[in-house]
């Protein structure tokens, strides 16, 4: 089992004459819960997508669990786990069928999928909802599924990209004790956000502007550093200086 | 006179068998000149209730007025007399920053010129872009264009449908700083957000969940009402301290905050020595415990009751 999921060195993306991402490098490493953060526009996505090997860089390097962002794309699809706000389940299948969907694309044997789905229903307090369409269900319940689903293979790693958005403060805290389960397990957390407190929950956060990162530490030695008192601080201050947007 | 009143109003969507209570006897009171919060998660009732005052939809039963018209049968004045922004950008992709702006003075019969002092502001911090197609903008930029397509016709009732959705921190303080600079020009302002954080810059806010109004008063009042004592608490496994609080027996409820744990005790005569000493007990180090002010955010989930699994 290797140590580091995730490296990234001078990693570049390029549109045109614009950059995205701008030489960025850093390591995350198993069962870290890494924060992503960065003003609307700072390149975020575009980073997100290189290591989900959906965009080839234009330079630089970087592996996801191991495997080559240029060469092996195929290989990293299929031991990640990817999760946004607006892409997550199917609204039209029942709670049922979108595991067994999910499952099946990640290739898991059947048999497997029937014993996992009846603990994850358990553990979720779903299992009178399993037969009902997603549509029916509360948005937390849905997110905190989705996120459940996007973990079911056990990936090496887990892209959440603002999984919280919009939901109520005692979800949004369940949802992190998923996260932090999760991340027990081994499994590596590389989630974005706009709640500042969340940045507080994890191991370590990167701050982007820009196309860079300006600032990579644990919470408490970023306020340290930028002599502030909360993650909202530290992100002010070095945002507020960003030139683009969206 | 209040600028806006709302009477038990229902609404309800749906079938007999899936019916969704949206608003379930609502009633609020927002003043002339007020900067009114509607806070609460996706699914509260927010934009139902936005959509009944901007005369968009019909409410089942009870009343609401704006600017002293009935929303029902005084729906025309009402859209004179209102700005709405609602939550997803619905101005014209194709048209420029300058043609949208023209477009909505127009159609209420007004020019950009007769009402720029109240939009210069924000305007100009868009304007080096006038010629530049709308669905071409950033997200701070596109806000901010809406808001000016809002105030062009100087409306009496400004309606904010979460304008700070999914915007980063930096453009959400920029943001609350232009209502400020409205509010101070007589506009009363309604506002929702499902962002916490966003309470303490209203004057008075209703805290919403499912269809219900948990609360409504000033952000202070409301944080006056939670009694009980607040403890914030760390060391240095910041989630096996989250079970072992759960799982203490005087524990009414903790959870994460920020870079501390809070907690509510059922019994809070017990105090810093018995907490300590079962942390301590359980080999935590690097513990810092201390009574801390609990915040809006605290509030709801309170008002909530849930507990957190």
């Amino acid at each position: 089992m290797i140590d580091t999921v995730i490296t990234a060195d001078k990693l570049t993306k390029r549109f045109g004459d614009f950059i995205a991402t701008n030489e960025i490098s850093f390591e995350v490493k198993a069962g870290e819960i890494f924060g992503f953060l960065g003003a609307n526009g700072a390149g975020k996505t575009t980073a997100i997508r290189m290591f989900c090997g959906l965009l080839l860089p234009s330079s630089g390097s970087a592996t996801v669990a191991g495997f080559d962002v240029y060469k092996q794309t195929e290989r990293i699809k299929q031991n990640i786990g990817y999760m946004s706000q607006k892409f997550s389940l199917y609204e039209d299948l029942t709670v049922k069928e979108n595991i067994r969907f999910y499952a099946g694309i990640y290739g898991i044997k059947r048999q497997l999928i029937k014993e996992k789905t009846e603990s994850l229903l358990k553990q979720l307090n779903l299992l009178s909802e399993a037969n009902a369409l997603v549509k029916s269900l509360p948005l937390g319940w849905k997110q905190k599924l989705a996120f459940s689903v996007a973990i079911f293979h056990e990936p090496r790693v887990v892209f959440l990209d603002e999984p919280t958005g919009g939901v109520d403060p005692i979800t949004r805290r369940e949802f992190w004790n998923l996260i932090y389960q999760a991340a027990e397990r081994g499994i590596t957390i590389f989630v974005t956000t706009h709640y500042m407190d969340e940045a507080e929950y994890c191991n370590r956060v990167s701050i982007m502007v820009d196309g860079k990162i300006e600032a990579m530490d644990t919470p408490r030695n970023l306020k340290k550093t930028f002599n502030a008192k909360s993650m909202d601080e530290v992100f002010l201050q070095l945002a507020r200086g960003a030139k683009r947007g969206e | 006179m209040s600028s806006v009143t709302v009477e038990q109003i229902v609404k309800k969507y749906g079938a007999k068998k899936e019916l969704v209570t949206a608003l379930d006897d609502i009633s609020i009171e927002v003043g002339k000149g007020e900067l009114f919060g509607v806070i609460g998660p996706d699914g509260a009732g927010k934009t139902s209730l936005f959509r009944i005052l901007t005369t968009l939809l019909l409410p089942d039963s009870g009343n609401a007025t704006v600017d002293g018209f009935d929303v029902v049968k005084q729906y025309r004045e009402i859209r004179n007399r209102i700005g709405y922004m609602p939550g997803k950008f619905s101005l014209y992709q194709d048209l420029s920053v300058e043609e949208n702006l023209r477009f909505f003075a127009t159609i209420f019969n007004t020019s950009i010129e007769a009402n720029y002092d109240l939009i210069k502001d924000i305007y100009i911090q868009i304007e080096p872009f006038k010629d530049r197609r709308a669905g071409k903008l950033s997200g701070g930029m596109k806000q901010k264009l809406a808001l000016c397509c809002a105030l062009i016709h100087r409306p009496y009732v400004l309606f904010l449908d979460e304008p700070t959705t999914g915007v980063d921190a930096v453009s959400r303080k920029e943001f609350w700083e232009m209502l400020k600079g409205l509010k101070q020009q007589g506009i009363s302002i309604l506002v929702s957000t499902p962002y916490m954080d966003e309470a303490g810059l209203c004057d008075r806010v209703a805290l919403m969940q499912s269809g219900k109004i948990m609360s409504i008063d000033s952000p202070r009042n409301i944080i006056k009402k939670f009694t009980k004592t607040m403890w914030s608490v760390r060391s240095a496994e910041m989630y096996r301290l989250l079970n072992d609080l759960q799982q203490y027996n005087n524990t009414e409820r903790c959870y994460a905050f920020g870079e501390f744990h809070h907690l509510v005790l059922k019994n809070d005569r017990e105090g810093k020595d018995e907490i300590m000493n079962y942390l301590l007990y359980l080999s935590h180090h690097e513990i810092e415990l201390q009574v801390t002010q609990p915040n809006i955010e605290d509030c709801f989930i309170e008002l909530m009751g849930g507990t957190i699994k």
